[in-house]
């Protein structure tokens, strides 16, 4: 774990290396590895140099620097900056440049966080395997035929490949936390409305989230503590106050008990398995109780997810309409304003894209919304009070990230069996919980060693003792391991 | 639990236009029954939910239960004019260009 963010962050700080010579040697591993790997979409050598360059200036005068200060860290493509490009890895947002940077931004940089670049991900994050990226697929770093997942894959690969010290992805039904499984990361979703969601470019305004995607648990906590808290550009982000979760990570959590549900246990490959099943030891060793607790809609979560998230997605993208900003079409048949929107947006976004908007907009539309979409808000109520229920029993819930380490790239043709990956990780969002993937061994019967990860869940805001206890995992687990490429 | 008495009527290739109208999306010709049949795919997985009971249960649209939060009525500057425009595909002086208007949308 001798490269993690905290422990780069300790060396520049105790001049044992400085800002620049870190973003020196992050930017030549990018050069080094990003044409392979296609993590990046965009990278900002030039004022990553400037800024690491004005940190050191400030260390060797003595002055006091942020908590971030120096650290090269990878941006998901859908948060926007005013430095270069936001595209959401769409045609339909190629050369749009945002007039301001989103709350997450302001935040990290005032702590002295050094934007290094943009990562791709599924166009406008709809997809588990960022092979629907307008710029091309993005590669997992443990084996480059196989999907880094999605829809935060820029950036999990980007972490894997150590290519930053730290990236932000965003998730709306694991968009964080499958990836970093897949990449062998740590990936935390905090509970819904803990991190501003300004300048997130929306797809399901009720499930979205920000958070990191970083080498370490003590990383996550710490850019969890410097982004979370309320924010006057985000009437959904939660007024109450954050409590320090990077002074109290060290501490043993006390007696806690393990959830593990029953239906969190079949359809996964052996190694998923069989990481649970060393977590779980683990965790009795540590002398945490473990209960069974039930979730009977774990299945129904993803269609319930897949009328609401759509359904969002649908009234969400109504914006990009070719006037304001984004792809306009050159086309001589738009005669009118409905050829103007409806060429332009059909240019500008991809068949999936396209496809979850002709989904919400059906679910949504009359004779249909009683069926579909106001029913699946009565079930997300249900598994709301499912979770409140099996919480009532237990403090974190344990289980698979996703069920099978990465697939082959072009292996995995149906959208509905893509959708399907997310199992494990679409509830956490429709409930507005939060969630951790930690890196928990590895699949050894492919060609090449594949990560697995292991997923904890915990109620609503109890951040403080969730982090506390994949802290306590990872010390035991030795953190993550690297790919060897 | 997809019992086939949920299963949704058949969309017709009508039903793909008549939604693709409605999201502004302008689907070719060749492209329409493959999306009918991803639609009709995706539909049928999720009539799952009319296999649960949801009597008297009131719909849960958000995950927090904030209302009406109101901010300080302060003004604030906006944002440059500029700023505002440099992403516009087309404008005329501080103004959005766009097509005809008058004459009202195709139907």
């Amino acid at each position: 774990m001798n490269i993690d963010l905290v422990q780069v962050r300790d060396d520049i700080h105790t001049r044992k290396t400085t800002a620049r010579a870190t973003v020196d040697q992050t930017l030549a591993r990018i050069a080094r590895s990003n044409s392979q790997l296609n993590a990046y979409h965009e990278v900002f050598d030039d004022q990553a140099r400037a800024d690491a360059d004005r940190i050191d200036h400030e260390i060797a005068a003595g002055n006091s620097v942020g908590v971030l200060a120096g650290v090269p860290i990878a941006i998901k493509d859908n948060i926007v900056t005013r430095i270069g490009h936001t595209t959401c890895s769409s045609r339909i947002l190629e050369n749009y440049r945002s007039p301001f940077d989103a709350t997450v931004i302001n935040r990290l940089t005032q702590a002295g966080a050094i934007i290094v670049g943009k990562t791709n991900l599924d166009e406008f994050a709809m997809g588990s395997s960022c092979e629907k990226c307008a710029w091309g697929v993005v590669r997992n770093p443990w084996d480059i035929n196989r999907v880094p997942g999605g829809s935060s894959g820029g950036s999990a690969a980007a972490v894997a490949a150590n290519l930053c010290a730290a990236a932000l992805g965003s998730d709306t039904g694991g968009s964080i936390r499958q990836p970093a499984a897949l990449c062998g990361v740590v990936g935390f979703k905090p509970t819904y409305g803990r991190i501003s969601r300004y300048g997130l470019v929306a797809f399901g305004s009720s499930l979205d989230q920000i958070g990191p995607i970083t080498h370490s648990v003590r990383d996550a906590a710490l850019l969890y503590q410097c982004m979370a808290g309320d924010d006057p550009h985000d009437s959904t982000c939660a007024p109450r106050a954050v409590e320090d979760v990077v002074t109290t990570l060290e501490e043993t959590p006390r007696a806690f008990r393990v959830g593990l549900p029953v239906q969190y246990r079949k359809g996964n490959s052996p190694s998923v398995d069989a990481a649970v099943a060393r977590a779980v030891d683990f965790f009795k060793a540590m002398g945490a109780t473990i209960v069974d607790v039930d979730l009977p809609l774990t299945d129904v979560g993803i269609s319930t997810y897949y009328v609401i998230a759509p359904a969002e997605a649908s009234s969400n993208l109504a914006r990009f309409d070719g006037i304001r900003y984004g792809h306009r079409t050159k086309s001589k048949a738009a005669k009118d304003l409905f050829d103007l929107y409806a060429q332009s947006r059909s240019e500008g976004f991809g068949p999936e894209v396209q496809r979850r908007i002709m989904l919400g907009t059906y679910v949504l539309s009359a004779g249909y919304y009683d069926a579909y979409y106001r029913r699946a808000l009565q079930i997300r109520r249900l598994i709301k009070q499912e979770f409140d229920t099996a919480f009532a029993k237990c403090d974190v819930i344990l289980g698979p990230t996703s069920p099978t380490a990465a697939f082959s790239i072009g292996g995995m043709t149906d959208p509905l069996a893509m959708y399907m990956c997310d199992v494990y990780t679409v509830n956490t969002n429709i409930a507005g919980i939060c969630g951790i993937s930690l890196p928990a061994g590895f699949d050894e019967t492919s060609q090449m060693p594949l990560p697995v990860g292991i997923q904890l869940q915990a109620q609503a805001f109890a951040e403080p003792m969730l982090l506390k206890v994949a802290r306590a995992y990872e010390r035991v687990q030795g953190g993550r391991k690297y790919p060897t490429a | 639990m997809n019992e086939p008495n949920n299963q949704p009527a058949p969309l017709t290739i009508d039903d793909v236009r008549h939604v693709a109208k409605l999201a502004r999306l302008a689907v070719p010709q060749e492209q329409l029954s493959a999306l009918q049949h991803d639609l009709q795919a995706i539909l049928g997985h999720i009539a799952q939910l009319q296999s649960v009971n949801t009597d008297g249960l009131e719909p849960m649209a958000h995950p927090l239960t904030l209302t009406n939060r109101l901010g300080d009525d302060v003004p604030q500057p906006s944002m440059p004019i500029a700023d505002l425009l440099r992403n516009a595909p087309a404008v005329q002086g501080d103004f959005l260009a766009v097509p005809k208007v008058l004459g009202g949308e195709s139907s």
